[in-house]
C-alpha cells in the first residue's frame, strides 16, 4: 500500500443507535472541511452511515476513526470502522449485493464500496471486523 | 491531533424524535427537517400509517429537501411506507430530493420504485391534486 501521513484524526465510539447519526454527521463535517464537493460529501456520509450501522447492528459496539490522510500525490479522507463483534464467516459472500444474514437489503457493504475510492474489509469469526474506506480529492 | 468525543450514551438516552404530520384537505404533508436516526425513522413510518388510517387521507407528501443523505435504511423505510400506504389507498409523493442525495442513492443501488417524486413542495401539491383528481 501507499505511504500515508495523517494530518488529523477523530475517534467516535459506537455504543448505541444515536451514535450512528453522530458518526455520519462527523464524517460529513470532516469531508466538508477537507474540501470534498457536495456529492462526495454525501457519498462519504452515506457509506459511513451504512458501516456504522453494521457495527451497531451486528457487533453491538465498536469505534470509528476518521482521518485526514495524504500520500505523495493525494489528499483525502480515510475512515476505519472496527469492532470486536462476531465477525464474518464468509467475507466474499457478505460483499455480494443482496446478501443479508438478517432482514436487511444486503446493500450496506457492497453499496459503500461503490460509493468510495478504496474499500478494505478484514474479519475473523469471534474476533471482529474492520472496514477501511478512502476517498481522495480529485487532483 | 486525536480528538475523542464522549459517546452520546453517557450524555443522554436515545430519544425517539417525532416529525410533525400536517393534514391539508385530503392529504398529509410531512417535512423531514432533522437527521433521522433509525428508531425515529421507523416511528415516522408508524405515525404516517396511523394518520392515514385515522384521517382517511388519500395522499402523503414527504418533503425531503433538507435531508442530507438517504442510506439503505431510510430508503427502505420510504419505499415500504409508500407500498403500505398504497395498500390503504393512499398515494405517496416524495419532493425536493437534493441532487447529491439522488445521485448517491442510485450509486448505492437503491431505487425508490413506486414512489412518485416532484421537484419541490409546490410541484408535489400540484401532482397530488392531479392524482387525487381535484
Ligand atoms: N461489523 C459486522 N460484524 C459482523 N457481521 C457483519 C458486520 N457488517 C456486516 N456483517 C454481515 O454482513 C452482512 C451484509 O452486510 P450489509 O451491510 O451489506 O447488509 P445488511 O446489513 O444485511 O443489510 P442493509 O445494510 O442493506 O440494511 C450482514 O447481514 C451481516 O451478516
Ligand atoms: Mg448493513
Amino acid at each position: 500500500m501507499h505511504e500515508e501521513r495523517y494530518i488529523n484524526s477523530e475517534i467516535i465510539p459506537i455504543l448505541e443507535e444515536r451514535d450512528v447519526v453522530i458518526c455520519r454527521q462527523a464524517c460529513r463535517e470532516w469531508a466538508r472541511r477537507i474540501g470534498f464537493n457536495l456529492v462526495d460529501q454525501t457519498r462519504i456520509t452515506t457509506a459511513a452511515s451504512e458501516l456504522a450501522r453494521n457495527i451497531h447492528e451486528y457487533a453491538g459496539a465498536g469505534e470509528v476513526i476518521i482521518q485526514e490522510v495524504e500520500d505523495e500525490t493525494r489528499r483525502g479522507i480515510k475512515i476505519t470502522f472496527q469492532d470486536q463483534g462476531p465477525g464474518l464467516d464468509d467475507v466474499e459472500e457478505a460483499m455480494k449485493e443482496g446478501y443479508t444474514s438478517h432482514k436487511g437489503m444486503g446493500m450496506g457493504l457492497p453499496g459503500s464500496k461503490k460509493l468510495m475510492d478504496e474499500f478494505y474489509i478484514q474479519s475473523e469469526p469471534e474476533k471482529g471486523t474492520s472496514v477501511t474506506i478512502y476517498k481522495w480529492l480529485p487532483i | 491531533m486525536v480528538k475523542k468525543r464522549p459517546s452520546l450514551a453517557s450524555r443522554r438516552e436515545s430519544v425517539i424524535q417525532r416529525i410533525p404530520i400536517l393534514k391539508i384537505r385530503n392529504y398529509l404533508i410531512i417535512p423531514i427537517q432533522i437527521d433521522l436516526d433509525d428508531l425515529s425513522a421507523a416511528q415516522l413510518q408508524k405515525d404516517i400509517l396511523q394518520k392515514i388510517d385515522k384521517t382517511g387521507a388519500q395522499g402523503v407528501i414527504i418533503d425531503v429537501s433538507v435531508v442530507e443523505m438517504i442510506d439503505s435504511y431510510l430508503g427502505r423505510i420510504l419505499g415500504e411506507t409508500a407500498r403500505m400506504a398504497a395498500l390503504m389507498d393512499a398515494k405517496v409523493v416524495l419532493c425536493g430530493m437534493q441532487p447529491a442525495v439522488a445521485i448517491t442513492l442510485v450509486e448505492l443501488g437503491l431505487s425508490l420504485e413506486g414512489v412518485h417524486s416532484a421537484l419541490n413542495l409546490e410541484g408535489a401539491i400540484t401532482m397530488m391534486e392531479n392524482i387525487l383528481g381535484e
